[in-house]
């Protein structure tokens, strides 16, 4: 079950958190993954450590998803030096908090190139890859924050309830073709971007948890790797939440 | 038959898993060998591949029949191609 043996991933905001994870998840199950960043070399390097030592193997792939240009340019590199390009995963995002009444323009602007078009970039190019391999499974990590809207996070939130949107249509689009596009939505995650939470308001979304746990970037690699795999072929255009129940 | 029309045909039977003979000049993509949306655009992207040339959206629009596409990429061969 969810063999990648020969299957050539790429997985943007790969350096850290849940990207981290699924990157790993990917590469222990067979497939080569291209493990984007856009500035922490270092973290990169350590996912790419820890790909190898769960018996995988991958490469580094420095780009900034709101670059359309470049990432057109990494897909097309990584799929011609591994022969194609099955699974790609948008899972590079920003969070620029605050009340909408404050945002500047610039942080709107900032949300939607990195979370919106990075995703829309990454599968444009990757979709144009998984025709030609007559297979392919697009993912996207969106929040169950775009699901149930959250006091100071407009932006973040519009921004990942529009990756639903597009998957889809992108499910749609390319269905014809073997091709499937999915979301994930994980709700309340141990990563660096929610540990920078206060405390009481840690504790307090806890309780809204029936789980009663933070999850981890593992519990969302695991739906990723489902996602991604052959076994979910008959998927597609759907959202899985993976939030402890937070949101049912 | 020219060599460019050759390749075309080939490109076309390729992609439309069709046998070459059914690629006649006359028959057109979508009505006559069963290609789809998709399976244009899948075309065009290898055209653009195989003859370095660069297609665009209104110009694929036109490219109905097999002539249509041997057509235009004959006319658009980059110096020295073909």
């Amino acid at each position: 079950m969810f063999d990648l043996q020969g299957r050539v991933a790429i997985v943007t905001g790969a350096s850290r958190g849940i990207g981290r994870a699924i990157a790993v998840t990917l590469a222990r199950q067979g497939a080569w993954v291209g493990v984007n960043y856009a500035r922490n070399a270092q973290a990169a390097e350590e996912t790419l450590a820890a790909m190898r030592a769960a018996g995988g193997d991958g490469e580094l792939l420095p780009f900034d998803v709101s670059d359309s240009a470049a990432v057109t340019e990494a897909v097309d590199g990584l799929a011609a030096r591994r022969g194609g390009l099955h699974i790609a995963v948008a899972n590079a995002g920003i969070a620029v908090d605050g009340l909408l009444l404050r945002m500047k323009d610039d942080d709107l602007a900032r949300t939607f190139a990195t979370n919106v078009n990075g995703a829309l970039y990454l599968a444009r190019a990757s979709v144009r890859l998984m025709m030609k391999a007559k297979w392919g499974r697009f993912l996207a990590v969106s929040s169950v924050v775009g699901q149930t809207g959250n006091v100071g996070q407009t932006a973040y939130a519009a921004s990942k309830a529009a990756l639903e949107g597009a998957a889809r249509s992108i499910a749609r689009e390319y269905a014809s073709r073997n091709i499937t596009a999915n979301v994930i939505a994980p709700g309340f995650i141990d990563t660096d971007m929610t540990a920078a939470l206060p405390d009481a308001m840690r504790s307090k979304i806890l309780e809204g948890v029936p789980l009663g746990r933070l999850g981890s970037a593992e519990d969302v690699a695991a739906a990723a790797l489902y996602l991604a795999s052959n076994e979910a072929g008959y998927v597609t255009g759907q959202v899985l939440n993976v939030n402890g129940g937070l949101y049912v | 038959m020219s060599d460019t029309e050759q390749r075309v045909r080939a490109i076309i039977a390729k992609h439309l898993e069709i046998d070459l003979d059914k690629v006649k000049s006359e028959a057109a993509f979508i009505e006559d060998l069963g290609a789809d949306s998709l399976a244009i655009v899948e075309l065009v992207l290898a055209f653009e591949e195989e003859f370095d040339l660069d297609i665009p959206d209104s110009e694929t629009e036109r490219i109905r029949t097999v002539q249509d596409a041997v057509d235009f990429i004959s006319s658009h061969l980059p110096r020295g191609n073909g």
